[in-house]
Order: structure tokens, then sequence, then C-alpha cells
């Protein structure tokens, strides 16, 4: 909470060395009447607060990140030497202890003497250097405070400096998207590296039973992590999904682009994509107990076994969220198919159906199926929907009316939320989860790359 | 047809082979034309139907849970029971520590007193045959409501020796059986309600001691295990607040500069080619791979605390910056160019004539876009299962440090219970409750679209 405080004291800072600078430019201008100032006064002010706050922000970050080891390192060099020579794996739990104790959470066992000496210590050592943050950002404010206030000049570029800063601020913001990617990829790879020297890659892409078994089991029975089942379900519910929406969002969209009125149009639009705005946990709720039982129950009267929770059933309500996806996007494409086009069949006698069957759609088809593609990435990633209502088993079946697992369910199942990465019963999610994401980003790549031919093409 | 039956040909001659062949083609034509505009208008009818039947479903099923039966009875707060000494007062000598210690100690006590017994005291005189049924009269009212007497206790010790009026929530169970969620013909081992107690929740709602009450309990409750009744949405709906207000602080900020450099200021070259697509793809990215993002780099590298809303929080805004860069990129592109070139043309820097003219242009659409990335963040599950935000908690979060759950992992939690036919309708009202936020944020969007929409 001390670091909140601290990032206050900043942002006072700043707000002080703003009026201090603007201030002293006024008065600064009024001394020199005959000189111009380069700047407004209210860059001048910027300037000196950005001098007062970012040097002591930037040591508080460097403080904030080397400071831990160097208090860890600091309080294991004064334990008595026959346990600073255990190996790093104890002095971790030893430190563990120590850093509870400190913080007056309990511990297993009595403590020491030596882990209370040891405890005060810490305690002593990080009060220290709180103190010692505080002062030396204090010194750092102050300094630069009064270097920008001196630095003012009227020929000082007070401008060019602020607009550098912030849009130095703006690059380092664009950058986090990527650092993002670069996040995603780089943990994802490492982890599943970890987990390939359990698992060697081919048993993992190309076996056939998913039985992970729990870690506690033991070495000797490994499990079996076999992607196939895993991957068979995902498919098969997405294909339900697809099978469902394309029919469904297709012709919504033919309707709407070509057929409705501007009235139905200006409602129905809206209203259809109020179920992309739905968290997907509600639809999973609505798969369980309403579309499950409901399907169970039509199965029995054709005497069929359908169990509630299912591939269909998934696949069903998947392709209900995805009617929206693949509606708006493929009205916008036919929408913007040139209206000559139109024009030139209706003319020649075609009716309205046969110029969108053959003239209108196939001009589109390219975003389409780009739309499409994007539909198919979104189904493969969900996850709420087959967690609840997909029956989480992991055979290798052709059978859509009996439960399967997906790759997502369980990519949930796996992590438990414990952070203990070191099983590769936890780390085949990550194995899984690179699976998954280089599968949706084939797909987002294809059809951005098509629906972007397209719109090239009509432009 | 009716415009064959019109054709001025059929009325002077008799059609030739061709022209009955063209006819007839017409006719399957229209024919074939018909089916198709009546398969469209099917298809925005069947759609249109399957967001009205989940709305009516889930609506169906939630509403009744905001009702919930409690029992009206006049507790007496006995001294013989609550045998605890005087409240303490802060002396004049004493610090402040020191009184809260003994403040402390003193709440301990009052948390040992027996408040069970007051309510099935006071039942007793409600149910003449009590005595004899001790352990079913313990069931009556749900357990966590004992807590509520002893809350009042301590925040008034002079209601001890008084008499006060209360409604207090019954078990769940009683609930299921009054609502008729559970089917009352089945055998006495397949039912949750022993035959006495069944005889007296008929006989108390009779008289109407046992009535629906509006339930405060789901919004102003933490979850609870113990005591069904009283589980609440007021942990999570914490949990999702803490969470947004990181997503706002962080991702809307974040996604604006970053758009505004990218749109105005960004060379156009390879590099940001490559950003631009990145951006795209990491707004299609399936949401669990955030979740695993979170749970190795956040908690597994930072050793930030699991469970926590901030980590959920740095989660979703990772999650939503695509979505906060794409609107704004948009709208930015919208604005024309002569605003910008009326700004330089008068001599402002580039900056200036950004954040002084352009950007203020384009707020509306900037919030937009941002109020729309809120509630996407509002209503995601997946990544928040992964970081440990699936764990029971049974107390509201007091900062975003502390251990909390979500409004839509709560929905998740209590679809899950093993008292099915309470919690489906519970779920169902929490769903309405996260729906109902979610739709608001969106009219927000829409409002301010229509409002402040611009057509240059």
């Amino acid at each position: 909470m001390s670091n909140l405080s601290l990032i206050v004291v900043l942002l006072v800072l700043l707000a002080l060395g703003y009026q201090f600078g603007t201030r002293r430019s006024r008065s600064i201008a009024t001394v020199n009447p005959n000189l111009r100032m380069h700047s407004r006064p209210h860059h001048y002010g910027m300037m000196v607060g950005l001098w007062a706050v970012l040097p002591a922000f930037f040591i508080l970050l460097l403080w904030l990140w080397l400071s831990p080891a160097v208090i860890n390192a600091m309080m294991i060099s004064a334990l008595p030497t026959d346990i600073s020579a255990q190996s790093t794996e104890q002095l971790r739990v030893v430190t563990q202890r120590i850093n509870n104790l400190a913080n007056n959470f309990g511990v297993v066992a009595d403590a020491a003497p030596w882990e209370l000496q040891a405890a005060e210590h810490f305690r002593q050592l990080k009060a220290n250097s709180a103190l010692v943050l505080t002062a030396l950002i204090a010194v750092i404010a102050a300094v630069g405070m009064l270097f920008g206030l001196l630095k003012i000049t009227p020929a000082l570029k007070a401008r060019h400096q602020v607009e550098r800063v912030v849009k130095s601020l703006l690059v380092l913001c664009s950058t986090v998207a990527i650092l993002t990617t670069i996040g995603i990829v780089l943990s994802m790879v490492g982890e599943t590296l970890k987990f390939f020297s359990y698992i060697p890659p081919t048993e993992f892409f190309f076996g056939t039973t998913w039985n992970p078994r729990f870690s506690t089991v033991g070495v000797g029975e490994q499990g079996s992590f076999g992607l196939v089942p895993l991957l068979a379900g995902t498919m098969m519910i997405s294909a339900i999904a697809m099978l469902v929406a394309i029919p469904l969002g297709l012709m919504v969209a033919v309707y709407l682009a070509e057929y409705a009125p501007y009235r139905l149009r200006n409602i129905a639009k809206p209203a259809i994509e109020v179920l992309a705005g739905i968290p997907t946990i509600v639809y999973g709720f609505f798969a369980l107990v309403t579309v499950g039982p409901f399907l169970r129950d039509l199965g029995n009267t054709f005497g069929l076994t359908i169990s509630a929770t299912s591939a269909l059933t998934a696949g069903v309500v998947m392709g209900i969220m995805i009617i929206p996806f693949i509606s708006s996007l493929s009205d916008d494409i036919i929408t913007q198919v040139p209206k000559t086009m139109r024009d030139g069949s209706l003319g020649l006698g075609a009716t309205k159906s046969e110029t969108i069957i053959k003239v209108v759609l196939p001009a589109a088809l390219p975003g389409i199926v780009g739309a499409v593609l994007l539909a198919a990435s979104r189904a493969i990633g969900e996850t709420m929907i087959v967690v609840l209502a997909a029956g989480n088993s992991p055979a290798l079946t052709a059978n859509p009316f009996e439960a399967v697992s997906t790759v997502t369910v369980t990519i949930v199942n796996q992590l438990t939320g414990d952070n203990d990465f070191s099983s590769p019963q936890s780390l085949v999610a990550f194995a899984l989860g690179l699976t998954l994401f280089v599968i949706t980003l084939l797909l987002n790549v294809m059809a951005l790359v098509i629906v972007r031919k397209y719109r090239e093409q009509y432009e | 047809m009716t415009i064959i039956a019109e054709n001025p040909i059929k009325s002077v001659a008799a059609p030739s082979q061709v022209q009955q062949k063209v006819i007839a083609s017409l006719r399957k034509r229209h024919r074939k034309e018909k089916l198709f505009r009546s398969l469209g208008l099917s298809a925005v009818l069947i759609s249109l139907a399957l967001v009205a039947l989940l709305f009516i479903n889930i609506f169906a099923k939630g509403i009744p849970a905001f009702w919930q039966s409690a029992i009206t009875l006049d507790i007496y707060f006995d001294p013989k029971i609550i045998n605890v000494p005087q409240k303490p007062v802060q002396q004049a000598d004493e610090s402040d520590n020191d009184f809260r210690q003994r403040d402390l100690a003193w709440q301990n006590q009052v948390g040992f007193v027996n408040f069970n017994r007051l309510i099935a005291d006071s039942l007793q005189k409600v149910l003449p045959d009590a005595a004899k049924h001790r352990r079913d009269l313990g069931r009556v009212v749900t357990s966590g409501e004992r807590f509520a007497l002893r809350d009042m206790v301590v925040a008034d010790p002079s209601v001890i020796g008084q008499t006060h009026t209360l409604h207090l929530l019954t078990d769940a169970n009683i609930d299921v059986w009054l609502k008729g969620n559970i089917d009352r013909s089945l055998p006495d081992n397949q039912q949750q309600l022993s035959p006495k107690m069944r005889e007296w929740v008929q006989s108390l709602s009779e008289q109407g001691i046992i009535q629906n009450r509006f339930s405060l309990a789901l919004f102003m409750n933490a979850d609870s295990r113990s005591s069904l009744a009283s589980a609440g949405l007021a942990g999570a709906f914490m949990g999702s607040f803490y969470m947004m207000l990181v997503v706002i602080v962080l991702a809307v900020p974040m996604g604006v500069a970053a758009a505004i450099y990218l749109e105005e200021f960004a060379p156009r070259n390879r590099l940001t080619d490559l950003v631009e697509v990145n951006i795209n793809n990491l707004a299609a990215v399936p949401s669990i791979v955030f979740g695993l993002l979170g749970a190795s780099v956040l908690i597994g590298w930072f050793n930030l605390p699991m469970s926590a809303p901030i980590v959920g929080g740095l989660v979703l805004s990772l999650m939503t910056l695509p979505t906060v860069i794409i609107a704004t990129r948009s709208t930015l592109k919208a604005i024309p160019p002569s605003i910008r070139q009326a700004a330089l043309g008068l001599g402002a820097s580039k900056m200036q004539a950004i954040f002084h003219h352009v950007l203020p242009l384009a707020i509306p659409g900037i919030l937009t876009g941002a109020i729309l990335g809120v509630a996407q963040a509002l209503g995601e599950t997946a990544p928040l299962l992964l970081i440990g935000m699936k764990s029971f908690v049974a107390s509201v979060p007091a900062s975003p440090f502390d251990q909390a759950t979500a409004l839509p992992v709560q929905i998740y939690l209590w679809q899950g219970n093993e008292l099915r036919n309470f919690f489906e309708a519970r779920t169902s009202a929490a769903i309405i409750v996260l729906l109902m936020m979610m739709i608001s944020l969106n009219g927000m969007a829409i409002w301010l679209r229509k409002k402040y929409e611009k057509r240059w």
C-alpha cells in the first residue's frame, strides 16, 4: 500500500511542478518583456512537472524490481551458516517460512529462535528499505524539479521536450499489444517445451487416448496425453455449430440486406446482434438446463438416446451464439457488392432470388468465407458453453449424441488453479493452449487476408 | 399467377408451345422466388425467436428467486441466553488500540452465544408440538441468520431483554417446497423435508407466518455454503467491480493512447503493418489463452496473488485492449482531415492539433468503444477460472488484492451446486443481474452514439 501512496505523492508533485513551472515562466516573461518565450506557460509547467516525476518514478520502478532480491540476500547472509549453506530449494522453503513469520502469518510447527530472529531482521530490512526509498525519491524529485525550474529560459523549447515525452508514452502504449502477443507465445512455448520433456510430442499429437491421471498417483503411472480425442470433440462441436449458424446466419444476412423493409431491418438487426453480447456462461447455463433436456426428450420420442450433455447440445447452442457473427459480417459484405451488378442481372430478366444466388453471393463469397472462418475460430476457442454442456468425457467417438470433451474444457480441468506448474498434468494445459492458439491464429490470418483482399476489390 | 392471367397474349389466341414453356418456367421461377424469400424471413424469425426464448427462459426461471420465503418471528433477546458483560466503553486513559482489543474480545464473547436457542424458543411459540421434534426445529430457519442476530446485538447491546419482530430466511429446502420446485407427490425418502417439517411449513404458510419476501440476502450477502438460503452476490459483485475498475484505469487510456499513435503518428511501414495485423489477431484470440497468460506470467513469474481481482483485471485489460484500440482507431479515422489541417494551418503543432481538436471530437466514439469493451470484460468467465477465481470465497473483498470471485464465475459456481432445485433459480437470478448490467452498459453506449453521432 505504501507504494500506492508513493505514486499518489508523485502525482501531487507533478501538479506542484506544473504550478511552479507555469509561474516561473510567466515571471521570466514579465521581467524580460522584449524577449519572446518559445512555448506557452503550460508547456514549461508540464516540463518541470515531468522533470520532478519521471526520474523519481523510474527509480521507484527499479527499486521495486531489485529490492526484494537484495533484501532476501541480506537476510540469508545473516542466517546461521549451517542453514545458509543449504541447497537453493531448501533455502526457498526457509525464506518462505521467515516471510510468513515476518508478516505475522501462521507457519507449520513452532518457529525456531533463529527463525524468529531472522524474521525480525527481515522486517527491519524491509522497513529500512521503505524509508530509504522514500528519502531517495524525495531527494530525486526535489532535485529534478529544481533542475527543471532553473532550465526555464525564453529560448528553451519546452513544447518540443514535452511533446517528445508524450509521443514516447504513446509509442509505449502501442507496444503493449505486441508485448502481449510475445508474452503469450513465449510463456506458452516455454511451458510446452517443459511438458514435452515429460511426454514426447508424437505421443501428444497422435495419441488417441486421453487419461492424464492425477499428479499424486506417482511417476510409475504416467497417464496418457493424447490430443486426438480432444481435437475430435472440438471439431465435432464446431462443425455442428457451423451447421446451425451458417444457413441461419447467411439467410438472415441475405433477407435483411436484400428484402427486408427498412423498419424491420432497423429492429431485427440490433435484436439479433444482442445474441453476440450475451456472456457465454449464460449460453452454457441455457444449454445445460433447457436445450439439453429438450433434445434428450426429443430423442426419446424418436427412439434415439441423446444424453442431456452432448456434442449436439453444445454445438446447437454454440451455433445460436455464432449466428450474429456470420449475419452481421455477411450483411456488411453483401451490401458492399456494387449495385450495378444487381441491376445488370435484374435487367436481363432474372428474379431477385436468382440475382442473389447467381450474382450477389458469388461476388460476396470471399468475404463470406472470411466471416465463416472468423466464426469457426470463435467456435473452436469457445469455453464456457462446452464446459457446461458437452459432458466432459474425452472418448474418441463419432456419435454427436454422446458426451465429448474439447481442448478448452481440458485446459480448464487441468489448470485447477494452483500455481505449481511442474507436473505434466498441469503443463499439458499450456501445450493444449498453444495448439488452440496456433489453430485460431491460422484461421484468423486466413480470414483477415481474404476479407482485406475482397475489400480492396470493390473500394 | 396473376401477372400471367392478365397477359394480353392469352386472351387473343391460345399460347404457342414456346410461350407455354415460358409461362411454365416463369411459374416455377416465381415459386422459387417466393420460397427463397420466405426462407429468409423464417431465418430472421427463428433468430428473433431464439433471442426471445433465451430471455424468456432465463427470466421465467430467475425472477421467482428474487423473492424468498422468510418466517416472521418475535425474537426475545433473552438475557439468560445472551449472558455477556456490558459492551466496553473507551476509558479516558485508554489508547485506541487497547480499546479495540477489548471490544474485539467482547465481540468474540457475543459470538459464542447460542443464538439458535433464541430462534428455537420463539419458534416454539408458533409451533405447539415443537418440543418433540428438536432436530426439525433447528432446520426451519437457515443457519446463517444467527449471525444476523449476533450483528444486531453487537451493533446495539440494548436489544438484550427486548422482543423484536424479525423476518428470518427459512432453510433453502423450505423455499423449494413452498415454491413447488420439488414434486410433492414423491415418497418420503426422496423428499428433502421430513413429514413433520412439511406439516409445519404448510400450516405456517397458511397462517401467513412464512411468506415470500423480497430477498435482500441475494444482494447484500457474499456466497455461502453452510447456509445456502443466504448465499448472495455481494462478494462477486465487488470482485467484478474491482476488475472493471482495473480495466477502466488500464485498458481504456492505454488503448486510446495506442490508437492515437497508430492512427495519427505511426509511419506507414512494415512494422506498423505488423502491429495492425497483430492487434486484429489479438482481438480474435480465444479468451482462455489470456487466462493461460495470466496463470503463467502474472501468477507464475510476477508472483501476484491467486484469485485476486487485480490479476483478473490485468488479464481482462489485456483482452479488452484490442477492442478499445480498434474502436478508437475507427473513430479517429472518421474525423475529417480538414479539422487537423485547420489546426495545423493556424500554427498548432501536430500534438496540439490532435489533443486539442481531434480528440475532443472523438470522445463520444471512444467512450462507446470503451463501454462495449468493459461490457465484454464483465461477461468473460473462462480466463478467470484459470487464475484461481473459481475458489469459494465467503467474504466481500475489501480491496483488489483480496480473494474474490466475479459475477460470471459465481454463476458458474452456483450452477454446479448440488441443491439443484434451489440454485437453478438463484443462478438464473444472478444471470438476470449480470444481463441487466450488460444491457445498461450497452444501452449507455447506444445512447452516447445516438446523441453525439455526427455525420461529416
